[in-house]
C-alpha cells in the first residue's frame, strides 16, 4: 500500500510517498524499518507505543492500535501532530 | 581523561542547542573562530562529544519535537553523519515494574582509555546505557534500569527537572575502568567498583530541600559532578542544595559553597575543573530563591572561581553584562580547554557563547543569536 511519510522523516525515505506491505500496522512498520533502517524507532517507542506527536490515519479515521488490520490497496497516512516548537 | 591521538593546536567548541548543533573551530591563539553549522537544524541536540581517545568519533544525542530519540555518529567532524543502528532503548517490563521508554539521551561519556569503542549514555527518564562499538549499538547497562530500589529512587516524572528527570555526570575513573560514578536529577550520586555490576549511593553530607528526608535517596538532586583530571581521588559537585567536594577514599561530601556571597548563593548547574590543578574550580551561580527563577542573580551574570579547593571564592564578571541579563547556563553548557592559560567557555539559555582566555578573569562574547544552548564541550581532533 501507499504510505505518506511526514516531512520530519524524509531524511530516511527521500520522498513523501513510499510503498510498504503488511497485514497490520505493526507489520507495515516492520516493512518500513526493513526499507529505511531506523525509521520505526522515531515513530514507535521500545514498548510498542506510537509516539506522542505521531498520528496515523487509515480510511479517514485516526488509529492508535498497531494491531489494526490493513487492506493491501489502502493508504496509510503518517502525520506529525500540530505540536512541537 | 587524557587524549592520545589529538592535535593540541586544533581546538573545536562543540555547541549543542535546542535547535541544532554548531562547531566553532579556533585558531592556535584562540582569537579567531570559524563557524560550521547548523548541523541537524531543528533537532534537539542535548550533547555533542568527541572521543578524546581517537580524536575523530563524534556522537550527537538527538531528537525532535515530533520524533523519538536517537544517536548520530560522525568520524569526519560532521561532514557526514550516520545514525546509530540501535539507539538507547529500555527493555520490556520485568520484576513487576512498569515498562519505560527513553524520551531523550541526555549525557554521553567516552569510556576508559583502555577500552576503545566503549561509550556510556544517560537518559531521561533515568537510564544507563553502554555501547562497545563506538556508539553504533547501545544496550541497557548495569542492573539499575530495572532494579526495584533504583526505580524508587528515580522518583516520578513529576519529581524531575522541567525537561524530565535525568541520569547525568557519568564518570569513569582514569585509574580504574571498573570504577564508575553517575548522578541523577533526582536520585543522588552513585558509585560502582565492579564495572557497573552493582552501584551504591554516595550521598552522605549532601543537603536536600528543607522538609525532605535526606536519608531518602530520591530527594537528592546533584546537578553536575566532575572528577579532577589531575587527581582522580577528588570530586566536585554542584547540587540543587549547594556546592560540594569529596576527597576519596572519604565518602562524606563537604559543602564548600557557603563562602559565596549570600546575595548570590551557591545554587547553580554547571561546574568546571582545572585540567592540571585540583584546587581550582569554576561555577556559574543561579537564582535559586523562592520560585527558582533560574536566571543570573540580580540579572548580573558572573562566574565564581575557587583556587583553594573551595575555602574562598572570587567573582569574575569583567566583560559580562553589568545589568539586565536574565540568562543562565545549563549543567553541560560550561567547559574548559587544556591550554596553558586555561580557556573557559559557556553557552547561555539565550543563545550566546562566551569565552575567557585567562581562566575567567576577562570575558568576551564569541557568538550571539543561537538557539538556547544545552551543552558546550571542547575537543581536540586528531
Amino acid at each position: 500500500m501507499r504510505v505518506l511519510i511526514p516531512s520530519a522523516l524524509h531524511s530516511y525515505t527521500g520522498r513523501p510517498w513510499v510503498d510498504a506491505t503488511g497485514a497490520t500496522v505493526a507489520a507495515l512498520f516492520d516493512d518500513l524499518e526493513r526499507q529505511f533502517p531506523g525509521i520505526r524507532f522515531r515513530m514507535v517507542d521500545e514498548q510498542g507505543q506510537v509516539r506522542r506527536h505521531i498520528r496515523l490515519f487509515y480510511q479517514h479515521a485516526m488509529l492508535f492500535d498497531l494491531a489494526t488490520p490493513l487492506a493491501a490497496d489502502g493508504e496509510l497516512l503518517i502525520v506529525q501532530a500540530l505540536s512541537g516548537g | 581523561m587524557s587524549a592520545q591521538n589529538t592535535k593540541p593546536d586544533h581546538l573545536v567548541l562543540l555547541v549543542a542547542t535546542r535547535k541544532g548543533a554548531w562547531l566553532y573551530h579556533g585558531d592556535a591563539a584562540r582569537q579567531s573562530w570559524r563557524v560550521d553549522g547548523p548541523h541537524f537544524l531543528g533537532h534537539i541536540i542535548n550533547h555533542l562529544v568527541l572521543d578524546p581517545r581517537d580524536g575523530r568519533t563524534l556522537l550527537a544525542a538527538a531528537k525532535t519535537g515530533h520524533l523519538g530519540p536517537t544517536i548520530f555518529r560522525s568520524t569526519d567532524l560532521g561532514q557526514s553523519w550516520q545514525e546509530a543502528a540501535k539507539p538507547p532503548a529500555f527493555g520490556p517490563a520485568v520484576n513487576g515494574l512498569a515498562a519505560r521508554s527513553v524520551d531523550h539521551t541526555f549525557w554521553l561519556a567516552p569510556g576508559h582509555a583502555a577500552e576503545p569503542g566503549v561509550w556510556y549514555a544517560g537518559t531521561s527518564p533515568q537510564g544507563l546505557f553502554r555501547s562497545t562499538d563506538g556508539g553504533m549499538n547501545w544496550a541497557p547497562f548495569s542492573c539499575i534500569n530495572d532494579d526495584p530500589q533504583y526505580r524508587q529512587w528515580f522518583g516520578t516524572v513529576q519529581d524531575g527537572t522541567p525537561d524530565g528527570p535525568k541520569l547525568h555526570s557519568i564518570i569513569v575513573d582514569p585509574h580504574d575502568a571498573q570504577h564508575l560514578y553517575f548522578a541523577m536529577s533526582g536520585g543522588g550520586v552513585h558509585e560502582s567498583r565492579d564495572g557497573g555490576q552493582s552501584f551504591v549511593p554516595l550521598v552522605d553530607g549532601m543537603d536536600v530541600v528543607e522538609g525532605f528526608d535526606p536519608t531518602d535517596i530520591s530527594f537528592h538532586d546533584p546537578h553536575c559532578v566532575r572528577l579532577c583530571p589531575s587527581n582522580p581521588d577528588r570530586l566536585y559537585q554542584q547540587n540543587h542544595c549547594g556546592i560540594y567536594r569529596l576527597d576519596r577514599p572519604g565518602s562524606i561530601w563537604v559543602r564548600i559553597g557557603r563562602n559565596l556571597p549570600t546575595e548570590v548563593g551557591d545554587i547553580g548547574f554547571p561546574l568546571v575543573l582545572h585540567p592540571r590543578d585540583d584546587r581550582t574550580a569554576w561555577v556559574f551561580p543561579m537564582d535559586g530563591t523562592e520560585v527558582w527563577p533560574r536566571t543570573s542573580p540580580g540579572g548580573h551574570p558572573a562566574v565564581y572561581a575557587t583556587r583553594d579547593g573551595g575555602s574562598s571564592w572570587q567573582r569574575h564578571d569583567a566583560g559580562l553584562p553589568a545589568s539586565q541579563a536574565w540568562w543562565t547556563v545549563k549543567r553541560q553548557a560550561m567547559t574548559a580547554d587544556r591550554q596553558d592559560s586555561v580557556g573557559l567557555y559557556f553557552g547561555t539559555t539565550s543563545g550566546e557563547l562566551w569565552h575567557s582566555l585567562d581562566e575567567g578573569r576577562q570575558w568576551s562574547c564569541l557568538a550571539r543569536h543561537l538557539p538556547e544552548i544545552y551543552a558546550v564541550e571542547t575537543a581536540y581532533p586528531g
